[in-house]
């Protein structure tokens, strides 16, 4: 990747494009509060993030992202609508030698308006398509709303698709979770014999209770465990039509109409590809080519779990480079950083290193 | 000089000077008990090094020892990408331990890593905070919970006694080191049944790191032949 001397002066160049495009210009501390990040993230965020100790503040992280502090200095007091731009170092572990930087400079802009979510997608993405058009990248969308709205429209109990939901983000774990509610798969011989000493009345488990995890904690999975086992599998049509939906990927146009095909069967989907529609608009009018922009109905599932609406990314035509620029909706997140508040937010971040490998921008 | 790290004391380093005495090296402590010395007999050019287990991972990484013996469970969570550091030689069959999670024996609901996901979310909404499970195992734990998709937990950091922190309420569950399991029966714990993390046991490595030249790689090609053991890609 390009000294830091060229991804500063790519920088310098993509702030002033985010100011002149109404943005203002913030700055966050490089250390952040570690149990905040942790909470949020997990212990993902532990094997990524470089963590050390305060002597008065306790562990800290070296700032593994803008977008958490950004959103934290604006619940605290800012003023709606707000736009913001920042550009300074993140810090990534990588657990493998590789090209990728441990440091690298973050470029980002975050839209929080309240009135038309569709617009600001379009003006997120619009900007930054306009912004890095020299490089001739490929751009590739999707949307997280459509799968949450699919998860919530199946005909199953709510602990199911709760289970499904918080697991969007983890395609593995999601597949076992769907492949066991669709009755795909068998159920362990442990459950089989917990739920058949159950239903002869038997209070399993003689050992003394031990921890934190109470009585009643675990009574209340054990009732929930028969509530389950006595529930219909998901069905195979549903099951499949999901599974058709996670593998949707074509042009936009395309993609909607597939969409709007599907809404027939899942009605649940059906103001989610509403929205997905609005915002193919907003994009056309604001110059995009949407009829070979890529839709992706599983992008954005492999990242770190704050998206929850359009996402969005921008990659080189090498695939060993990390993408170039990528974003996305994100409301959920200013809920659980407003205390009790919430905005709908979205954003994005450019890598002005990776920019000025590939040539960079030019005056913009 | 090849220099080969061996554990400095108890039962690891018996069996060890044991493995290689059964294939014509002799290796044997000198000086007094307490003096950390040693000799070779049986190859030229190979230097006994006696040091602790828990620190020859990190001396082969710096490649400051060529060959040394260890548990694989050391160098897996001890050195990132650890096949880019270290080869490993020999599984010695000895020094076997299992890594393994383990919950409470009271918890008739939790019995795989499937069970675990489901307590651990149910708990974080319960408590606040996510499940905690104590160990010092903290890259291969979290990898292997990455990999099987488990969310709503959280590592601390237990550096002995592991099997104690459930009780005293620091922690939920164990990620810790297991020959036959009494310690955590014995603590009211039971192990998932797909909660097996890595099988340890004593293996011989060499560094990539080290210094192989003038003539350390004829060398190592002697000693490997002699043990019965291929030098894989370093020779």
């Amino acid at each position: 990747m390009a000294e830091k001397a060229a991804a500063r002066v790519e920088a310098a160049r993509l702030v002033a494009a985010f100011r002149a495009a109404g943005a203002v210009e913030v700055e966050t501390d490089i250390l952040q509060p570690a149990e905040v990040l942790l909470d949020l993230y997990g212990e993902d965020i532990r094997a990524r993030a470089y963590v050390t100790a305060d002597p008065v503040r306790g562990e800290m992280m070296l700032r593994p992202d803008f977008t958490v502090p950004v959103v934290q200095m604006h619940m605290a007091d800012g003023a709606e609508p707000a736009r913001y731009c920042y550009a300074g170092e993140v810090f990534r572990k990588q657990e493998r030698p590789s090209a990728r930087r441990a440091e690298y400079v973050q470029v980002g802009y975050e839209v929080f308006e309240r009135n038309d979510p569709v617009a600001a997608d379009a003006e997120v993405f619009a900007l930054f398509a306009r912004l890095l058009a020299p490089l001739g990248l490929r751009a590739a969308t999707g949307d997280i709303a459509i799968l949450t709205a699919a998860v919530r429209g199946l005909k199953t109990l709510e602990t199911r698709k709760a289970a499904l939901l918080r697991h969007i983000w983890r395609p593995r774990r999601f597949t076992e979770l769907l492949d066991r509610f669709g009755g795909r798969a068998p159920v362990p011989p442990s459950r089989q014999a917990l739920l058949r000493a159950l239903s002869a009345g038997e209070r399993p488990g003689s050992a003394p209770h031990v921890g934190l995890r109470s009585k009643g904690e675990i009574a209340a999975r054990l009732a929930a465990l028969v509530e389950d086992a006595g529930a219909a599998p998901i069905s195979a049509e549903e099951v499949a039509r999901l599974e058709d939906l996670l593998n949707l990927a074509a042009p936009g146009p395309a993609a909607l109409a597939h969409l709007r095909e599907m809404t027939r069967e899942m009605p649940a989907i059906l103001p989610a590809v509403d929205r997905m529609e609005a915002r193919l608009d907003a994009l056309a009018q604001a110059g995009i080519d949407i009829g070979t922009l890529a839709f992706e109905a599983s992008h954005g599932r492999t990242t770190l779990e704050y998206y929850d609406g359009f996402v969005f990314s921008f990659h080189a035509a090498n695939p060993d480079l990390p993408p170039v620029a990528s974003g996305g909706r994100y409301d959920a997140l200013t809920e659980v950083l407003g205390q009790g508040r919430s905005i709908p937010a979205v954003g994005g971040i450019i890598r002005p290193g990776l920019v000025a490998d590939l040539g960079g921008l030019g005056p913009c | 000089m090849l220099k080969l790290g061996v554990p400095s004391k108890g039962r690891l380093m018996e069996q060890c000077f044991d493995w290689f005495g059964a294939r014509g090296v002799k290796l044997r402590r000198t000086g007094s008990d307490r003096e950390y010395a040693g000799a070779v007999e049986g190859v030229d050019g190979l230097q006994l090094v006696l040091l602790s287990a828990g620190e020859i991972p990190r001396e082969l990484a710096a490649g400051r020892i060529h060959l040394g013996v260890t548990g694989s469970d050391l160098v897996q969570e001890k050195l990132a990408d650890w096949p880019s550091q270290v080869v490993e030689l020999a599984p010695m069959g000895f020094g076997h331990a299992d890594l393994i999670i383990a919950v409470p024996a009271c918890w008739p609901d939790v019995d795989t890593l499937d069970d675990l996901d489901a307590a651990a979310a149910a708990f974080r909404r319960e408590h606040g905070f996510r499940l905690r499970i104590a160990t010092k195992y903290h890259r291969l734990v979290r990898d292997f919970l990455t990999r099987h998709g488990v969310a709503d937990y959280q590592l601390v950091d237990s550096q002995g006694a592991t099997e104690g922190t459930v009780k005293n309420l620091t922690a939920e569950a164990v990620a810790d080191i297991t020959s036959t399991g009494e310690t955590l029966r014995a603590n009211h714990l039971k192990i998932l049944s797909d909660g097996l993390v890595h099988q340890s046991q004593a293996t011989l490595y060499a560094a990539r790191e080290a210094d192989w030249t003038g003539g350390r790689r004829a060398t190592l090609a002697r000693l490997a032949s002699r043990l019965g053991v291929s030098a894989g890609d370093l020779v």
